[in-house]
């Protein structure tokens, strides 16, 4: 017998969503049930808050899993014969809570999915979306610190599970659970996961955010798994941004500006404080009226006129903002401070390197441009 | 040499002595169990004639109101209307009365059927070395010739009720068992998972989850159940059990083709209507409610 998972070691943070990715057959499914306990591992160590649960009695899992544990399912798992308020509740019935509390708790969580109203309904009058809603209601309800989702949105058409996954990131924004989460769907894997297992014939072969994934993957299968992946809704700002080399102080005259540009042949330049934060921006129009008003700062003539982006953003996002600036775009972090600058020329050179990502197509361009 | 002869003639399976054995088996019950079994009959007697005195009693039409109320709650008008047509052409024939035993018969054997087929098949759904052993016994049970169950019962329980209904039991057992064990096992697994990721105990979720799934299937086995109850209690008649049996096995020994039918024909009404309201009866359960609610 060939072992499902084999040498998988992974910690999982609290508060995180960890994705594990891979394809049918990869052992991920075991995986997570081993997380639980419904599949028992035939060696090493599972361990939930300190606590191994390989070493536990049936009766300490149970409890394990009512207090810290709760899943949802790629089917949905709903009962056909209970309504959408019981199987909501389910978690909390065996868990021992009363009637009218257990059904408080479920009607609250079935409102944090938006499925008010449907309470009295049966899942087989339900979408498949609001099926999965029930799902995931029932293991909020459930109110477990750890939240295991096996392929949860994976049986739902595409634009379904896109709502879903929204849903699941602003239901995290606001719950903060530690979710485990399986899919085979890469983009889901990227969109979702705060870090991402790779894994292939039950071994993990790769932990890391999607950013690192994508830009260094750990060997030839994950480069070419991930080749396929629009990489302007992973990849940020920050990643490819160039350092701002040219910038000007605060306190300089319009002569120093002018003088920086001409040598440069820039026609704007960005403009920071001593900390390091963006004060504004100097056109060389602005400078040479100044310059021949005799003025001797910058401060009072520059332009706010700056399109800022966030070093988070994703590439895909920022080609509206620099379309429509005429200067480069600004990296900014939270303080203002001037991380550093996207021109639009750096932006369409990131974009033509990601779109040649496989290692032949880059061969083959260097070649081309060796013959030129 | 005269082996070899022996070989040229055409040498013989000798003949092994199944029957013997059988009848020495049950001749030993009869010898060392014989009062256990008597009580058995006893009680078997006294319950029947109970069940059979409270379906007796009230006059035939009150019988039909009874009837046709359970249809209606059950199936809906049209098997009211006609279960009433029914018992009064019954009535009609003369054979309400004995039909009325049968009933008592059946439900009697049908209720001690269910009682042991449903836990028995719970367990072979649970575990495969159960499974393995239940599975070929009822296979045993299922393909013998129903008559051949009346012989050791006879010599059991003495010919009359007894007889009749242990007989009719074991062979209605099978599908019982058959079809709970297939309707647990059928239960989506992901169901059962879900159960076990909450923390339910397995009791639990047998009671909570597995049954209540399983119960489409499970009520199709008490109707087959109740089916095979009726057909055996029928043939039972052959020994001496009381009702539409006897009545036919007497028209038969005496060829009295227009009594046969008139009996016959009377079986037929009492298996339609007991089909139907147990049929009826499943979809009782949850989970075709709940299924009927989706698609009203």
């Amino acid at each position: 017998m060939t072992p499902a998972v084999i040498d998988a070691s992974f910690e999982v943070n609290e508060g995180e969503i960890f994705v594990v990715m891979g394809l049918s057959g990869s052992g991920k499914s075991t995986l997570i049930r081993m997380l639980n306990g419904l599949l028992p591992a035939t060696s090493g160590r599972v361990s939930v808050d300190g606590q191994d649960i390989t070493t536990m009695s049936d009766r300490q899992i149970r409890e394990m899993r009512q207090n810290k544990m709760s899943m949802v399912f790629q089917h949905f798992a709903l009962f056909p014969h209970r309504t959408v308020l019981q199987n909501a509740a389910y978690g909390l019935q065996i868990q021992g809570l009363g009637r009218e509390e257990r059904l408080e708790k479920a009607r609250e969580a079935l409102g944090l999915v938006g499925l008010n109203g449907w309470e009295d309904h049966v899942p087989a009058q339900l979408s498949g979306g609001m099926r999965q809603r029930v799902g995931l209601a029932r293991a909020l309800a459930a109110d477990t610190e750890v939240l295991l989702m096996d392929e949860a949105f994976s049986a739902l058409d595409p634009l379904i599970r896109r709502e879903m996954q929204d849903q699941l990131l602003s239901l995290q924004a606001k719950l903060g659970k530690t979710i485990v989460f399986i899919t085979h769907d890469l983009n889901e894997a990227m969109r979702l996961g705060d870090r991402i297992a790779m894994m292939r014939q039950g071994r993990i072969v790769q932990i890391g955010t999607a950013e690192e994934i994508l830009t260094h993957p750990a060997n030839d299968y994950v480069a070419q798994f991930v080749q396929d992946v629009d990489r302007t809704r992973v990849l940020t700002a920050s990643s490819v941004m160039n350092k701002p080399a040219v910038t000007i102080g605060a306190g300089s005259g319009p002569r120093a500006a002018l003088r920086l540009m001409r040598e440069h042949q820039y026609s704007a330049l960005f403009v920071v404080e001593r900390d390091g934060t963006l004060a504004g921006v100097i056109t060389d129009a602005a400078a040479a009226e100044a310059a021949n008003q005799g003025a001797d700062t910058l401060r009072g003539i520059l332009s706010q006129d700056v399109a800022a982006v966030g070093p988070d953003t994703v590439v895909s996002d920022l080609f509206a903002p620099s379309a429509e600036s005429v200067l480069p775009l600004a990296v900014l972090d939270e303080d203002r401070t001037l991380l550093g600058v996207i021109p639009r020329a750096t932006l369409l050179a990131a974009l033509g390197e990601i779109g040649t990502a496989d290692p032949g197509d880059a061969a083959n361009a260097k070649e081309v441009a060796a013959d030129v | 040499m005269s082996e070899l002869t022996l070989a040229a003639d055409g040498w013989q399976v000798p003949r092994i002595p199944v029957g013997e054995w059988v009848e020495t088996g049950v001749d030993w019950l009869e010898d060392n169990l014989g009062a256990f079994f008597d009580a058995i009959s006893t009680g078997i007697v006294e319950t029947v004639d109970a069940i059979a005195t409270v379906l007796q009693w009230p006059p035939p039409w009150v019988m039909f109101i009874v009837f046709a109320a359970l249809a209606l709650w059950l199936r809906g008008w049209k098997l009211a209307v006609g279960s009433v047509v029914g018992f009064a052409l019954m009535d009609g024939l003369d054979a309400f009365e004995p039909a009325m035993l049968t009933l008592a018969l059946v439900l009697f054997a049908g209720v001690i059927a269910v009682v042991v087929s449903v836990p028995l098949g719970i367990l072979a759904a649970r575990s495969d070395r159960a499974s393995g052993i239940i599975k070929p016994v009822m296979d045993f049970l299922q393909t013998v010739p129903p008559f051949v169950y009346l012989i050791p019962a006879v010599s059991l329980f003495s010919i009359g009720v007894g007889a009749g209904l242990v007989a009719t039991v074991v062979f209605a057992i099978p599908p019982g068992v058959r079809l709970t064990e297939l309707g647990i096992r059928q239960v989506d697994k992901e169901m059962v998972e879900a159960g076990e990721a909450f923390g339910s105990p397995p009791a639990r979720i047998l009671t909570g989850i597995q049954i209540p799934l399983a119960m489409p299937s499970i009520m199709a086995g008490i109707n087959q159940i109740i089916m095979l109850s009726l057909s055996m209690v029928v043939i039972a008649g052959m020994v001496g059990a009381p009702g539409l049996g006897a009545e036919v096995f007497e028209a038969i020994t005496r060829l009295q083709l227009g009594a046969g039918f008139e009996y016959g024909l009377s079986v037929v009404i009492l298996a339609i209507y007991l089909d139907r309201i147990t049929a009826g009866i499943g979809e009782l359960s949850p989970v075709s409610r709940a299924l009927a609610r989706a698609s009203a």
